[in-house]
């Protein structure tokens, strides 16, 4: 067998896309972005935020109402999704019942009419690399959810599209299968260096996979930006809300050192030198993730006193609500042996590079 | 060069240099046009006629089709590419069909045209085969440019398909009912005249109320009416019981009710009157037997309103139970549950909370009982007496000693307003509320058991009907064995060799019964119109499921609008139409495949948008982002997976084109009758026995195609059988 698979990765750029349904529902405003040849980009956002219509609208199977598209050096705003080198795997997979796993994933081959001798290569090499060699002529309803999901990955790649689409691929999984399918797809994308747009509501998920990820809200991009940076450095509480969690309160910045550009915050009795992030001295929020959070019985350095509300055993940690005279506190730690009993006092303290301030 | 236009381009010089331009009288395929072509005028294709200096006002025809020659190497982008499509298209197609409205087999066809510019010395007869593909190729110019223009994203065979529906449409649907509307408006010389037809509209004849005060018939209208609300009301009580009678009783014998669903499918509509007759007609077996028994004369009483009314709340009873075995299984258990949790008893929780549930259900089995009672034919045909109603009516106008075309068409104005309100109704009232009870999620709760004071009365009308169905269709069996029913019970297999004899000679099979002919025509033609049917409703189906344009409602409107339609107005509108140029259609085998085709459409519809609805658009999206194009993706991937629906589709139009009389009796002719038509000529002749025979026959063949059918579908791979049980009642 000498086919090989190769990627022909391109990039796919947006410029101030809009798209309106009916009159005047607005799926997507204005939405600039460009995901580099290479690069495994992840939508990620609550259901309704536009998220699945953006990547629709890079398949060509919704058309813009306004702005443009573009793949590679190429303008493909106009061209329906047939004419453009783009391959999608569907949330339901979208195998086609009445034909076996080859004709599944030799049929974009056989539509841009290759000669016979290719198809069947291809269409191999791309089942070998799957891992589903020798499952060609199962039907896809003798397939497990784990084999569908993958005959539809070797599907789209057999095309060597430009850009590779995924629609939420993992939400029909079992959770055990999806960390293994999901590092499947990542290893296969940077192995074939392949560009690839991916669409999701679960933000480990998105964590996990992606070079880069995009949230999106309310039709429009709340951030950008790399794993670490939109987890660790989130522009405001939506984003700092809806990836992990987060304890978000109210604070006051009292002043900002124009040199170093720390701000300094109090909580109570808890003294915080945070990096301001332009955020001007008044009314800011502060977040801080629940695993950042540290409770001690005996405090070194300043600390906010509190009351320990709740306390679960969740196997691999412990959960806890402390009630302090600044608001509820929710916290994790990964000591479950010396545990904080409900009605104890604590100490709440965060690690160092815990706390981010947020615009208000 | 673009493919779409070159093949169209094709089309349209095959139609205009190779094929006979006008239409032939012996068909296309007796060949016997080959004699004198290609210069004789007759059959010469338009190049030819134009050579000789003949019928020159179709050189028009020839520019406007060469123009596209000039964009042929043109890219899609090309903005002359849209706009030589779109003139040489549109003002093509407007020119075609205006010079053969204009221009007829006596010159011109309105005097304004031989005021203007003069006599014309020439006439034409009607579009042939040349004609036809050149319009063709004009229709599919336009779509193709309309594509070009970035309608329907570009898309080729969505726009091209569109057109086409539309085209068929206003061709065979609307065309034909505007121009019997027009010709309601003029007088017997072709005056146009209000007052002519609001003196016809208003007659006393159609909305007279004497039979209120004095001893004479009320107006036609009236009768139709009358007979329609008491079919539609007590179809549906008899259909609820026995949806309630298979769905709660318990019972274990009633799934054998389901069968009855195919009856009135398998049965052509004349039948069960005939029966009818044998059993309570003047000499008929009961009628006899109670004169006998009480020592009365026999009387005539079933020929009328009663006669009918038995007779179409056998046939339409079953169409009422199938729409009314969904609802009833539609009303959730645990909504019934929790009422009896609240206290309420059986008969209180039925009455409260069942009950209304259904009520749009039953809305539904009214109205489809009041159109199909409306648009009977066959029925008052046979048992009408004295008895009026509009579609009787409207056949002895066209066809009686009057001939009166203009009453025809009056009459069956009032009787289209009558469906056309009632399927308005329908559409407008159901179309809004929703009742649905049905979530999705699984529901775990037992259906509640009737209350013992509904389900003893079910029992005993089930009871009764199905006995009498036995009987009915016993007689129909039965009768077709009798020598001369009433007089002379003598079996007989006399009626079945007189119909259907067959002789083997040295030269092979010879048919010599006498009902061979029709029955061959029947099935000639209910197996041409099938396919077609299939095809133009599945791929309307298509268009309205997965396909978005503006003027969507107004598209789906036009193509459910034939179902409100009786058969006697399309039959009446076909020959007012297609009598005359440019379409001449009257006496081919053609008429009858289209009145098939545009009568059971809605059928294929609703069949292929409720098996479409089932199928996963995502299948059509992911064959799309694989590079397939929308016809690539609907022959390789939505066909496939549409075969139970296909089949179902192909098998219901050609039963319903086997059994239909309403439309057929307008259209058939010497050289194509058809059985239905041939049996109500056995009665009109009091020919019973050959007539019974026949009606069996066709109800064997029948029900032989549907039960192969139901096996074919019932193996079908991938399992989506749904379809094939959710065909509509129509």
């Amino acid at each position: 067998m000498t086919a090989t698979i190769k990627s022909k990765a391109a990039s796919v750029e947006f410029r101030d896309v809009s798209k309106i349904y009916g009159t005047d529902v607005t799926a997507v405003d204005r939405v600039s972005l460009k995901v580099n040849a290479g690069e495994l980009v992840t939508l990620l956002g609550p259901s309704g935020c536009g998220k699945t219509t953006t990547l629709r609208m890079i398949a060509g199977l919704e058309m813009v109402s306004s702005g443009s598209v573009f793949i590679g050096d190429n303008d493909v705003t106009l061209l329906p999704a047939t004419d453009r080198d783009v391959s999608m795997v569907f949330q339901s997979y979208a195998l086609f019942p009445h034909m076996n796993v080859f004709e599944n994933v030799s049929y974009g081959l056989r539509v841009s009419k290759l000669g016979k001798q290719d198809i069947q290569e291809k269409t191999n090499t791309g089942l070998e690399l799957v891992g589903l060699a020798g499952y060609g002529d199962r039907l896809p309803s003798e397939l497990s959810g784990g084999q569908q999901q993958r005959v539809a990955v070797a599907r789209a790649l057999v095309l060597e599209p430009q850009v590779l689409l995924f629609d939420e691929p993992l939400s029909n999984l079992d959770a055990k299968l999806r960390r293994q399918v999901r590092e499947e797809i990542r290893e296969l994308q940077t192995k074939l260096g392949l560009t690839v747009v991916y669409v999701t509501h679960d933000q480990e998920e998105a964590l996990a996979v992606s070079d880069r990820i995009i949230v999106m809200r309310n039709a429009s991009i709340a951030q950008n930006g790399s794993p670490r940076d939109l987890y660790e450095q989130p522009t405001d509480s939506f984003v700092a809300d809806f990836i992990g969690e987060a304890n978000i309160m109210d604070v006051a910045i009292n002043s900002v050192d124009a040199q170093t550009g720390l701000a300094e915050v109090r909580i109570g009795d808890l003294q915080l030198q945070l990096a301001s992030r332009d955020i001007p001295v008044g009314p800011a929020k502060l977040a801080v993730r629940p695993n950042r959070i540290i409770l001690s019985s005996q405090a070194s350095g300043s600390a906010l006193a509190g009351t320990v509300s709740k306390s679960t055993y969740v196997g691999n940690h412990m959960e806890y609500v402390v009630t302090t005279d600044h608001g509820e506190w929710f916290a994790v730690s990964n000591d479950v042996d010396a545990t904080h009993g409900v009605g104890s006092d604590v100490n709440v303290q965060f690690s160092e590079r815990g706390p981010v301030l947020l615009p208000h | 060069m673009n493919r779409t236009v070159g093949l169209w381009l094709l089309v349209g010089i095959v139609g205009f240099c190779a094929l006979p331009w006008y239409v032939l009288e012996d068909g296309l395929w007796s060949f016997e046009w080959l004699d004198g072509y290609p210069y004789d005028t007759d059959y010469a294709p338009g190049l030819f006629l134009l050579l000789q200096g003949e019928k020159l006002w179709l050189s028009p025809i020839a520019f406007l089709l060469a123009l596209p020659l000039l964009i042929i190497g043109a890219s899609k982008r090309n903005i002359n590419f849209s706009r030589i499509l779109l003139v040489a298209g549109g003002v093509g197609l407007f020119y075609l069909l205006a010079q053969g409205f204009a221009i007829g087999i006596r010159g011109w066809n309105a005097d304004v045209f031989t005021q203007s510019f003069g006599e014309l010395g020439d006439r034409q007869f009607g579009f042939g085969f040349g004609a036809m593909f050149v319009g063709a190729a004009f229709l599919f110019f336009l779509t193709t440019g309309i594509a070009a223009r970035g309608i329907v994203n570009g898309d080729v065979f969505v726009v091209g398909s569109i057109g086409f529906v539309i085209a068929l449409v206003g061709l065979f649907i609307l065309y034909p009912v505007l121009n019997m509307l027009s010709s309601a408006l003029q007088t017997n010389d072709g005056v146009y005249s209000i007052g002519v037809f609001f003196s016809k509209f208003f007659s006393n004849k159609i909305w007279g109320l004497g039979c209120l005060t004095e001893n004479r018939s009320c107006g036609v209208a009236w009768n139709s009416l009358v007979l329609a609300i008491c079919v539609g009301a007590l179809t549906t009580l008899l259909g609820l019981v026995f949806a309630l009678v298979a769905t709660r009783s318990g019972l274990r014998q009633a799934h054998l009710l389901r069968p009855l669903t195919v009856l009135p499918i398998i049965t052509p509509p004349f039948v069960i009157g005939l029966a009818i007759i044998l059993l309570f007609g003047l000499s008929g077996a009961v009628t006899t037997f109670v004169a006998d028994l009480l020592g009365i004369n026999p009387t005539r009483w079933v020929y009328g309103l009663p006669g009918i009314l038995i007779a179409q709340l056998l046939s339409f009873t079953p169409i009422a139970f199938l729409v009314l075995i969904g609802v009833v299984e539609g009303v959730s258990p645990s909504m019934e549950e929790a009422s009896q949790t609240l206290r309420a008893s059986r008969w209180q929780t039925f009455k409260t909370v069942s009950l209304p549930l259904m009520r749009p259900g039953l809305a539904n089995a009214f109205l489809l009982g009041f159109i199909e009672s409306m648009a009977d034919f066959g029925n008052p045909l046979v048992l009408g007496g004295n008895y009026d109603v509009l579609s009787t009516e409207i056949f002895f106008a066209i066809v009686g000693a009057q001939n009166d075309q203009g009453k025809a068409a009056v009459l069956a104005i009032v009787l289209l307003i009558f469906t056309l309100s009632a399927f308005y109704a329908q559409r407008r009232w159901l179309g809004k509320k929703s009742y649905t009870t049905q979530t999705g999620k699984g529901d775990s709760g037992i259906p509640a058991a009737l209350p013992r004071r509904i389900l003893f009365p079910c029992y005993v009308l089930v009871g009764i009907w199905g006995t009498f169905t036995l009987v009915v269709y016993g007689m129909i069996v039965y009768g077709g064995f009798v020598e001369v029913w009433g007089l002379n019970h003598t079996l007989t297999f006399k009626h079945y060799i007189t119909a259907f004899d067959i002789n083997f000679n040295d030269n092979g099979i010879h048919f010599k019964g006498s009902a061979w002919d029709s029955f061959w025509t029947t099935l000639r033609i209910a197996a041409t119109a099938a396919p077609l049917t299939a095809v133009i409703g599945l791929v309307t189906a298509y268009l309205l499921v997965r396909q978005n344009f503006s003027g969507k409602n107004a598209f789906e409107f036009g193509t459910m609008l034939s179902f409100a339609i009786p058969g006697t107005v399309i039959g009446v509108a076909y020959i007012l139409a297609f009598n005359v140029p440019p379409l001449e259609l009257t006496g081919t085998g053609v008429i009858l495949v289209l009145s098939f085709i545009f009568r059971n459409m809605p059928v294929g519809i609703r069949a292929g948008i409720a098996s479409m609805s089932q199928l996963d658009k995502s299948l059509d999206e992911a064959s799309l982002t694989l590079g397939a194009n929308t016809w690539r993706t609907f022959k390789e991937i939505i066909l496939p997976l549409m075969k139970p629906a296909i089949v179902a589709a192909l098998v219901f139009s050609f039963v319903r084109a086997m059994t239909a009389i309403s439309a057929v009796i307008f259209l058939v002719s010497a050289e194509h009758n058809m059985a239905t038509s041939y049996i109500i000529g056995r009665v009109e002749n009091n020919d019973y026995g050959i007539a019974i025979a026949y009606s069996t026959v066709l109800i064997v063949v029948m029900l032989t195609a549907v039960t192969l059918t139901q096996l074919l579908v019932g193996k079908s791979k991938t399992g989506r059988r749904s379809s094939a049980k959710t065909l509509p009642a129509v």
